[in-house]
């Protein structure tokens, strides 16, 4: 059984702008999975049908075997949301928030102060329990949204970009925090644009553009594609003349750091034994570019490229 | 789809969430919400009753402050707990936090039910106050407790349904204080609250028996005092009769998303 099997799903809004374009997107029980592409791909309009907050023009959704046609209430069960836009009563103190969120989903208000203290404290939140929401910052309020998304805990929590202008230390925190939620046997779906999140986060990886799927596949494979990586060197110092190894391409970004563009057949030690024996000494490297982020580029932009073809 | 026990369990939990919400929102800001209906309407008792009540006389055979004070409890009811709804409901989709209830398993039916009985209480609330200001002043024995609360109630729940359809279409700030002033205040005046329509020519006692408001107040003033312009059951009927309209108009607004869901 797919935690989440979407067929066909269109979305035309009101003036007729199509946002999706007939979406299939299944996700496994079990997966950490992330919706990626570009602003205004459609990505939220998808997670919205989803969880019950946009309305589809037509196509199908199960989650859990619930039909959102047939069995809406099973399906919301079922799922926790992060949104992407703070959608508080920010006159409420924090722990209202959660404990209101759980007496919607019918959690009786006994248990929902056990659970709320839990979630609240798991998300170094419970200090704050008193504080008026329009007092919190933007990243606390961040994690009061997955706090708050928890509360029934959801087989399926999806995430709209639940890192969108949070600091790294509260990132890396909520990382490992959903790393394990997911090991505990949580489905993840987020949208990210840091695809640094999705490498290190996720197994799973849609793409989605102008409201199409453009690429369905793993993160493994889809970093597999790649058959050339770029290296930026730090020199001991400098070197004027450039050597010609052979499988490598050298070029220089400035007198004492070198970029080298390299086949996937080659390695790392292959390189360093070429330049040693030209006399150059490396400090330190780094990959130019977050490497999915360059294939994202190239997806997106094939897919541009086709359809300007098409047109 | 079939409903299992624990469904009901869960409803009746998300119903009392709601409700509980709704009582502490207008409880918090009873200084914006409760105190100035009290204020106004003992300004009415003051002016109207005190002051300028005396010369007027009787009507219907009540002293002229007895009269008005079923139609001020009333106003108070009805104005109350359609602002609490049309606020409390528009507010939410304003600052989206609707979309907590949007994404929960909570059927239509209890949302709207939750708000309602929020818009009721705070209702029910406004005419005690009242009520209690209305007997430092006068001495009205209640002729029918039962028929009182009844219509009381019936009242407060169809104005929160108005209020509830109001901020489901409402856009603005604005557009939630237009029908209270240009509808509910002017209805309500002209629903016979200060004088009984038996001192109007023939045609504008005609006209006024289509203001809803007319049968409201008079039965509650029945209710009160044993006196009405209208017959007891036709004012049941027609206050029923609206309230079925208003909810299965609701219920449909909610199915179909009108302003909540693009
Ligand atoms: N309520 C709406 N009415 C009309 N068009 C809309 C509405 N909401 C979104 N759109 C349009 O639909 C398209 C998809 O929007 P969506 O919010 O799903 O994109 P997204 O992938 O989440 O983008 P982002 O990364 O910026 O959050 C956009 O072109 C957007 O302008
Ligand atoms: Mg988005």
């Amino acid at each position: 059984m797919f935690a989440l099997d979407a067929q066909q799903l269109t979305k035309a809004y009101k003036g007729g702008f199509q946002a999706l374009k007939g979406v299939d997107l299944q996700v496994e029980e079990g997966d950490f999975f992330a919706l990626l592409g570009p602003n205004g791909a459609g990505k939220s309009t998808f997670i919205g049908i989803v969880s019950s907050l946009v309305r589809k023009t037509s196509g199908a959704v199960q989650v859990f075997g619930h039909d959102l046609d047939t069995d809406p209430e099973g399906v919301k069960s079922c799922i926790g949301l992060v949104p992407q836009e703070f959608n508080f009563n920010l006159f409420l103190p924090v722990l209202e928030v959660v404990l209101n969120q759980a007496g919607y989903y019918g959690i009786p208000r006994r248990e929902a102060r056990v659970r709320a203290e839990r979630y609240l404290r798991q998300l170094d939140l419970w200090d704050r329990r008193g504080t008026e929401m329009r007092k919190l910052s933007g990243g606390l309020k961040r994690r009061l949204m997955i706090a708050r998304a928890l509360v029934h805990e959801p087989r399926l929590l999806i995430l709209d970009e639940p890192t969108a202008g949070v600091d790294i230390e509260i990132r890396r925190s909520m990382w490992s925090f959903l790393r394990e939620l997911n090991a505990k046997g949580t489905t993840i779906i987020l949208t990210t644009h840091y695809l640094e999140e999705a490498e290190s986060l996720c197994r799973n990886i849609a793409i989605i553009n102008q409201g199409e799927i453009a690429e369905r596949t793993s993160v493994a494979k889809l970093l597999g594609q790649l058959h050339t990586e770029t290296f930026v060197l730090n020199l001991k110092g400098c070197v004027s003349e450039l050597p010609e190894l052979g499988g490598f391409v050298l070029q220089h970004l400035d007198d004492c750091t070198l970029e080298v563009e390299m086949n996937r057949d080659h390695t790392i030690n292959g390189l360093f034994e070429a330049l040693s024996r030209n006399g150059i000494e490396v400090i330190s490297l780094r990959n130019k570019q977050n490497r999915l982020e360059r294939l994202f580029l190239e997806l997106v932009d094939r897919r541009a490229a086709g359809l300007e073809g098409r047109a | 789809m079939r409903r299992r026990l624990s469904d009901w369990h869960r409803y009746w939990v998300t119903f009392q969430t709601i409700l509980t919400k709704e009582i502490l929102r207008f409880s918090r800001i009873w200084v914006q919400t409760i105190l100035p209906s009290v204020i106004t309407t003992t300004l009415y008792f003051v002016i109207f009753g005190r002051l300028i009540g005396e010369r007027i006389g009787t009507m219907d055979g009540f002293a002229y402050l007895d009269f008005i004070v079923p139609g001020l409890v009333l106003m108070g009811v009805i104005t109350n707990s359609y602002a609490n709804v049309v606020s409390s409901f528009y507010s939410s989709k304003f600052s989206r936090y609707i979309e907590e209830l949007l994404i929960s398993p909570a059927p239509n039916w209890v949302i709207l039910a939750g708000y309602v009985s929020g818009g009721v209480a705070r209702g029910l609330i406004v005419g005690t106050a009242v009520m209690l200001v209305a007997l430092l002043f006068t001495e009205i024995q209640i002729h029918s407790a039962l028929v009182t609360l009844v219509i009381c109630i019936m009242t407060a729940v169809l104005f929160s349904l108005g209020g509830f359809i109001n901020a489901i279409y409402a856009n603005s700030f604005d557009d939630i204080s237009i029908v209270p002033t240009f509808v509910l205040t002017p209805l309500t005046y002209l629903g016979g609250v200060f004088y009984s329509i038996s001192l109007l020519p023939d045609f504008w006692q005609a006209v006024s028996l289509a203001n809803p408001l007319l049968y409201m107040v008079n039965a509650f003033r029945y209710g009160l005092l044993g006196v009405s312009d209208i017959p007891i059951g036709v004012a049941f009927g027609m206050i029923l009769i609206f309230i079925l309209v208003l909810t299965a108009f609701s219920l449909l607004l909610l199915r179909r998303g009108v302003g909540i869901k693009t």
